[in-house]
């Protein structure tokens, strides 16, 4: 019998911890550019793939 | 030689390129920066985007006044023991590459620990160690790899701003409240009775009425707000009749749930919320990396050297301190930020900022200079006369318009149309409870509350931030960047266009030469060739790059008399290259364009005239124009064009000549008290009242990054001859809204039915409600659409 309400303490839970997560985000400026961050993560790939093969990086631009 | 271009910035690279490291660069400059980059592995920068630099600008000294306490303060974001962070405004980011390279600053310089590129408005935040570099440092760091930041009189006013999210908060709250309402719901809206629903539902709609107080409270807030404000000066807006639904359905639920007579309308409640939210942030968007709210503060700097007059000692000092009387020190590209009188040095002063006009004007020790001017040649010494705030062209802004805050209420459509709507609504309303009353009293409160639910404008209150909202992104799209979306409703209503003559109507990049006289010999134009060469005025260098090209002599004689002209000798010719006068040459009527005279060995051969060259399809835009608008251009020049333009524009254009600031602001107040609609379209700080004035100012601009007056839109340069196609896309966007307002009352009518009759139920509303504000947004966002392929197609 009781247990919708522990279902619906547990839902509404639940959803309260994304609202305050949601919140927090905005909070932290996370929605004030929406922009960059996606540029931003393709970048590290870059910087790996630099680091890792690094000699055949270098010719490569100076063949071009 | 093979044409190619500079692998740094991409500039084409002419004969003094450079092969370095099997690339080649446009210049040094360039050639530094791609050095410093791969001393420190970074030569990633290039592969992310080809040629994606900027050649790096000679910033000896100017920067020196960022050592000077007060000033940096007032930059700086945040100050610790020996952390700082700063902000900086940079033009030049403009792609994945610039990211990346201002990211990772630390590689340059150890020092600065964090540095993160904010891309739509085009600022870094610098994280510093202040103990080991200074503020100083790190801008020259920046202006040496060709990132210089843009640091003006504004950044120092304002100080740090305050982001405003509250719409983000709202919408989150409004949606999170929405989809847990209609969770909560949902079990009800089939109405089986059943034992578990029966036992259940009272938790159910309470929980439902907890999430929707806070919609009520805060998200709805602004609603409330406004409908206030509507009723206080008298104006029925489109918020009341929301304001009054919303209000109506919160209370007729509450009750309900209070008295178990239903579930009440807590799914359309928040529903509804959710949706204007979404309306009003869809039409929020605004281009942040552009400010229309500039005033001379935007182009002034904040600093400038001030040579001590005891000891000629340099110290610099913050704008607002100059006095009259001080002496001040202006450095290449610095730009003038008083009236003052020039002292020493050789002042070649672009007042493109002031005038849009890009020739700049050659002034002698002893003359008079404005404020807004810019040094172009080697730095000269000037002596103040006014203080920042009295000089010329600052107290521009003292007039009433930019004082008075008063933006002219300019009453939208979906505001005109409320206000017969709400009283219409409010009637219906009555008529119906009165029958009711009549009939059966009981569902009398019950059809009262239900015609306020069902004709709260949900889609009507929609319709014109989709279809607008939309118009705005797609002529953003096509570089015409508007302020906001009100400007399109005033654009379809304007009926006279004023155009500003220099820099508006002409293009400062190119002007037409033309050479009257005896023709030349070759060796003449050999040795012009080489004598303008020697020469740094800006008439020198244009004539210079539209010669032939000849070998490269060294002259027997050059000299320069200032303001005068130049002469050369080799071996037995002679040549003199200057004004009528200077080159004895039969003065003929002089005309009023620039022209350059010339004579060759004391006898007078002829000259080169300077035209203002129009931008394309000038000719074919106001002929398209001059059919259904008025047209008028207001010049700050002198007549010399007069008969020029009278013979290639329609008949009907006004033109008018040597228009000061304020006689062109005037002139703009007097057709409207004639009731036009007025547009103005203009470039420099001197038709910054006017685009003020006008009903939509229109700001072009060949680079929409750099600065242009406060506006209500601005429209990159090359798109000029696009502006009839703007102004009709505009004309059948606000036809779009209203055939869209007949889709919405047409809901409005069906739901009024069931209203009044009396069988509103919950899932009636819950159907209805997002029906009808989805099928409008998608109606107004597909047309407005196929309305501007037309913008594409033409381009």
């Amino acid at each position: 019998m009781g247990v919708i309400y522990i279902l619906l303490t547990i839902s509404i839970i639940v959803a309260i911890v994304f609202f305050i997560s949601f919140i927090i985000a905005v909070k932290n400026g996370q929605y004030d550019d929406v922009y960059t961050p996606s540029v931003r993560m393709l970048f590290d790939d870059e910087i790996v793939k630099d680091q890792n093969a690094k000699p055949s990086k270098t010719t490569k631009t100076k063949q071009s | 030689m093979v044409e190619s271009t500079c692998f740094h910035c991409g500039n084409d690279c002419d004969k003094n390129s450079i092969n370095y490291d099997q690339k080649t660069f446009c210049c040094n400059g360039c050639k530094t920066v791609y050095d410093i980059f791969s001393n420190h592995d970074l030569s990633c920068y290039y592969d992310l985007q080809s040629a994606p630099g900027a050649i790096p600008k000679e910033i000896e000294g100017k920067y020196d006044y960022l050592d000077t306490p007060a000033i940096a303060e007032k930059l700086i974001e945040f100050d610790d023991d020996n952390t700082q962070i700063i902000t900086l405004y940079i033009p030049h980011i403009h792609c994945s590459s610039c990211i990346w390279i201002l990211e990772n600053l630390h590689k340059l310089q150890p020092e600065i620990s964090v540095s993160q590129v904010n891309f739509p408005k085009k600022t870094v935040r610098i994280t510093f160690n202040n103990k080991s570099i200074s503020l100083k440092e790190v801008v020259s760091l920046l202006s040496t790899i060709g990132y210089e930041p843009y640091i003006s009189l504004e950044d120092y006013s304002t100080g740090a701003q305050q982001i405003n999210r509250s719409l983000i908060y709202k919408l989150g709250i409004a949606g999170f409240a929405f989809g847990n309402v209609m969770f909560l719901s949902f079990p009800e809206y089939f109405e089986v009775s059943e034992f578990w629903l029966e036992r259940y539902k009272h938790t159910f709609r309470w929980l439902m009425f907890a999430f929707s107080i806070p919609v009520v409270f805060y998200a709805a807030q602004e609603y409330f707000i406004s409908a206030y404000k509507g009723l206080r000066s008298r104006i029925l807006n489109i918020d009341i009749p929301i304001a009054l639904g919303i209000l109506a359905l919160f209370m007729r639920s509450t009750i309900e749930i209070i008295f178990d007579w239903g579930t009440g309308f807590f799914d359309s409640l928040t529903g509804l919320v959710f949706f204007l939210l979404l309306g009003k942030f869809f039409q929020q968007r605004t281009y942040s990396f552009l400010s229309f709210e500039r005033d001379y503060k935007s182009y002034f700097p904040i600093a400038v050297t001030r040579i001590s007059k005891d000891n000629k000692k340099e110290k610099s000092i913050q704008v607002y301190d100059i006095k009259k009387g001080d002496r001040l020190l202006i450095r290449n590209r610095e730009l003038i930020p008083v009236d003052c009188i020039l002292i020493k040095g050789d002042a070649q002063i672009d007042y493109s900022f002031v005038t849009g006009e890009r020739e700049p004007v050659v002034k002698q020790s002893g003359d008079k200079l404005f404020a807004g001017g810019k040094q172009m040649n080697a730095a000269i010494e000037i002596e103040a006369i006014k203080s920042v705030e009295q000089s010329y062209l600052t107290q521009l802004w003292s007039n009433d318009i930019f004082t008075s805050k008063a933006s002219v209420s300019f009453t939208n459509l979906t505001d005109t149309i409320s206000k017969y709507f709400t009283i219409v609504i409010l009637s219906i309303a009555i008529l119906a409870t009165t029958f009711w009353i009549i009939v059966d009293a009981t569902k009398a409160i019950h059809v009262f509350t239900a015609v306020l639910i069902i004709a709260c404008p949900c889609a009507l209150a929609l319709a014109r931030p989709f279809a607008l909202g939309n118009i705005l992104r797609i002529f953003g799209k096509h570089k015409f960047y508007l302020k906001n979306t009100d400007v399109i409703e005033q654009l379809a209503q304007i009926d006279s266009i004023i155009f500003d003559k220099t820099g508006t109507i002409t293009t400062a990049t190119s002007g037409a030469i033309q050479y009257h006289g005896m023709p030349l010999t070759p060796e003449e134009e050999s040795l012009l060739k080489n004598t303008l060469r020697a020469s740094n005025h800006p008439l020198s260098r244009k004539l210079y790059a539209i010669l032939d090209q000849y070998d490269i002599m060294t002259l027997d004689d050059y000299q320069e008399y200032l303001g005068k002209g130049i002469s050369g000798t080799l071996d037995q010719d002679h040549i003199k290259i200057g004004s009528s006068d200077f080159v004895g040459g039969t003065t003929i009527t002089e005309k009023l364009n620039t022209s350059v005279h010339i004579s060759a060995n004391n006898t007078y051969k002829g000259h080169y005239s300077f035209h203002n060259q129009y931008r394309n399809g000038v000719q074919s835009i106001f002929e398209a124009l001059s059919k259904d608008y008025e047209l008028t251009i207001l010049s700050g020049d002198n007549d010399g064009e007069k008969e020029y333009l009278t013979k290639f524009l329609p008949e009907e254009t006004t033109l008018l000549f040597n228009q000061k600031p304020n006689n062109k602001l005037n002139y703009i107040k007097s057709l409207q008290q004639k009731n036009q609609k007025v547009v103005m379209v203009g470039d420099g700080l001197n038709d910054a009242g006017a685009l003020k004035q006008s009903n939509v100012g229109i700001a072009i601009s060949e680079n929409v990054n750099v600065f242009s007056p406060a506006c209500d839109a601005i429209l990159d340069a090359s798109k000029f001859d696009q502006i009839s196609t703007y102004l009709t896309v505009s004309k059948n966007g606000i036809r779009i809204i209203k055939s869209s307002f007949v889709l919405s009352f047409i809901y409005n009518i069906i739901g009024l039915f069931f209203a009044v009759t009396g069988q509103l139920s919950p899932i009636i509303a819950a159907i209805l409600m997002p029906l009808s504000s989805i099928s409008v947004v998608l109606y107004v966002t597909l047309l407005t659409n196929i309305s501007c392929k037309k913008i594409s197609k033409s381009t």
